[in-house]
């Protein structure tokens, strides 16, 4: 046992050597790096980005992008496919969670044995191999354009993906149907197997997840609020709008967040079959290029800013909404 | 008699009125969950099991059977690759023993009849016993190089070794991130969010590609070892919030009545709070190991030789392209044998855990 002053001292003289160590490391690190770097002929930096870029990529949801944009505009494409896939795995995957959550709980013994296995069938097995089932479903057993399953009038489901009809930005608003030309379909919608595989399988791997959240979320509000407000007079739709759902969501939405941001970084899982998202494109820059450090470093930026602002939410809303006195 | 028949008659009665005709709607959704299943499960078992291909002499009889019957002639065709990768085949013998050795040591662990410190000895025991038999080179058993490892073995030693050294950084970041000194808290904290806000997939490409470039010259590592490596940092800082949750379970007098015995601090957290803290957190544990046994899947995607890997490769040939939905639907039970029970036993250890508070 040292005194205080000699406790503050050690630790400043550990801590002076931990920065010493990881100085040298580093030092260590971007030498080789230097090295190795100059024997490839790459130069490092990030001027890459506003060369042509030269390989094409199969689908761009919101940018128009060929072969002679930039490395920028070809990431611009990936993060904004990311974006696009991953919101609407959100949105599906809350409604159907939110749903299956119910039906855990629901009195009916059939149902809510089903809604349990699912849930265990589909937290038990990797995302990856989820993704490859769906896209050897579409792309293996399901017919060719020319025989496309037609289960709604407009709608076309192929080995080539899925087609159904497109709102035209006309007056009056008309739809645009899609129809079978060659060995494909033109007009409409088109959605590439690759984007249906992932947006399937992330769909349907996070509402396993937010299933759980949600029943945790209702069991955590006490059986006896809801007798107290059914015994005050309230409708049962009145209890549950008004007394379950608000105690409910205080516990529902920290965890629902974190699930948000896994199935952000999970759509990650792209580049696996083939869906141009942001690493899927990083990665081909990669190998286009060498810019290895700089690729890795655009993705985790990318990530780490969208895990970050929405931590950064998480904490507004606890603060928000947290009970007022309770300290956890 | 006839009163005990009829109590059980009434008994019978209750339960089904109440789980599937309690109301109107609990019996409008029981015929609807019937008549579906009715709709899909029979068709689907012709598919899986009467119609099915199972000889694998003639891949052509599966393309006849597409689209009314299963193709498992791939898998039966097929196995020996999935389990032990391009092993030699007259070495199958090693691999096979290895994952028996594993799953017997998980086993052990799981039951808890043996004690903790023979329990350590057993496990090293077991990964020497592993090493000689993967590598050989000893004992008369010709060396077998890490770049023919693969197939479900390859998954399990990713797992397991990866998990195995992920666990004492990961103490030591929990700890870190606990600690008085600022810069320590700091690298701590900065470590575990960089890793746990990207995915996995790029902890993987920063391995493979990026890694190697960092090395002096004329230094490699090998491509299973760089993967190994991305494992356990990536495991460790999921394992470390885990930690963190359970040493901040422990009230803070336990840390302040053992500085007021004079307990040194490695003493204290040896001895007094890691042992608290890493029983509470042993249900999740467990299941931050589930969804790590899953993410092993990932390396896939930069080519290592595992479980699915193998799958991928096989459904390559010409003979078996185009069985992709059996393929994968074989994968899925053989991810699900390993998880599934996991996933019970942590839920098993839960409820005793809750029970005891």
């Amino acid at each position: 046992m040292g005194s205080l002053k000699s406790i503050r001292l050690r630790s400043i003289v550990y801590q002076a050597f931990l920065a010493a160590a990881l100085v040298l490391a580093a030092w260590y690190l971007i030498a080789n790096a230097v090295e190795n770097l100059g024997q490839r002929r790459i130069a490092s930096g990030f001027a890459f980005l506003a060369r042509e870029s030269g390989f094409e990529i199969g689908e761009s949801t919101f940018l128009s992008y060929n072969a002679a944009d930039t490395y920028l505009r070809a990431i611009a494409v990936g993060f904004l496919n990311t974006f696009w896939v991953a919101a609407l795995a959100i949105v599906f995957s809350t409604l159907l969670g939110t749903l299956i959550g119910l039906a855990r709980l629901s009195p009916n013994w059939l149902l809510a044995k089903l809604a349990a296995v699912y849930v265990e069938v589909i937290r038990n097995l990797p995302l990856v191999v989820q993704l490859f089932f769906w896209y050897a479903v579409i792309t293996e057993r399901l017919p060719a354009p020319a025989e496309a399953l037609n289960p709604l009038p407009g709608v076309f489901l192929s080995n080539r993906g899925f087609a159904f009809p497109s709102l035209v930005a006309a007056t009056p608003l008309a739809l645009d149907y899609p129809v079978l030309e060659g060995f494909n379909f033109s007009g409409g919608a088109l959605l590439s197997p690759e984007f249906v595989a992932l947006f399937f399988g992330l769909t349907l791997y996070t509402a396993a997840f937010i299933a759980e959240i949600v029943r945790a979320g209702i069991l955590a509000v006490a059986r006896g609020q809801f007798e107290a407000a059914s015994s005050l007079g309230h409708s049962q739709w009145q209890v549950r709008r008004f007394i379950i759902l608000p105690q409910a969501l205080r516990v529902i939405v920290p965890p629902l967040t974190s699930q948000y941001l896994n199935t952000i970084k999970n759509s990650s899982l792209a580049v696996a079959i083939g869906y141009p998202d942001l690493v899927s494109i990083a990665n081909t820059i990669i190998n286009q290029t060498g810019q290895a450090i700089e690729g890795i470093a655009i993705i985790m930026l990318v990530y780490l800013t969208i895990s970050l602002a929405i931590a950064g939410f998480m904490n507004w809303y606890n603060r928000r909404f947290a009970l007022k006195g309770a300290e956890l | 008699m006839t009163g005990a028949v009829n109590s059980a008659i009434k008994q019978a009665a209750t339960i089904l009125r109440v789980r599937f005709f309690s109301s109107w709607s609990s019996v409008l959704v029981t015929f609807a969950i019937l008549l579906i299943a009715w709709k899909i499960v029979p068709p689907f078992i012709d598919w899986a099991f009467f119609n099915a291909v199972w000889s694998p002499e003639n891949p052509n009889l599966c393309r006849v059977a597409i689209g009314h019957g299963a193709c498992w002639a791939f898998v039966l065709d097929k196995y020996r690759f999935m389990l032990f990768g391009t092993f030699p085949v007259d070495q199958h013998w090693r691999p096979a023993l290895a994952i028996a050795i594993l799953l017997g040591l998980y086993a052990l662990s799981a039951v808890g009849v043996v004690r903790r410190s023979s329990l350590t000895a057993l496990w090293l025991a077991g990964f020497a016993a592993i090493a000689v038999l993967m590598w050989g080179g000893v004992f008369g058993l010709p060396y077998v190089e890490n770049q023919r490892w693969g197939g479900l073995t390859l998954t399990l030693l990713l797992s397991t070794f990866g998990i195995v050294f992920a666990f004492p950084l990961s103490i030591l970041l929990a700890l870190g991130r606990r600690s008085q000194m600022p810069l320590v808290r700091w690298l701590t904290v900065a470590y575990i969010e960089l890793i746990r806000g990207v995915p996995l997939i790029s902890v993987l490409f920063m391995a493979s590609v990026m890694l190697p470039l960092f090395l002096p010259a004329g230094v490699s590592i090998d491509k299973l070892l760089r993967a190994q490596l991305a494992l356990i940092l990536f495991a460790a800082a999921y394992l470390a919030e885990v930690i963190r949750g359970g040493l901040q379970a422990i009230p803070r007098q336990q840390e302040e009545a053992a500085q007021a015995l004079g307990h040194s601090y490695w003493q204290r957290t040896r001895f007094i709070i890691l042992p608290q803290a890493l029983h509470i957190a042993i249900p999740p544990l467990v299941n931050t190991f589930i969804g790590f046994f899953k993410d092993t899947s990932l390396v896939v995607i930069i080519g290592l030789l595992d479980f699915l890997t193998t799958i991928k490769v096989a459904l390559a040939e010409p003979a078996w392209n185009g069985f992709g939905v059996e393929a994968y639907l074989f994968a899925a039970l053989g991810y699900f044998a390993f998880c599934f029970p996991m996933s019970r036993y942590s839920q098993a250890l839960e409820r005793r855990t809750a029970r005891k508070t």
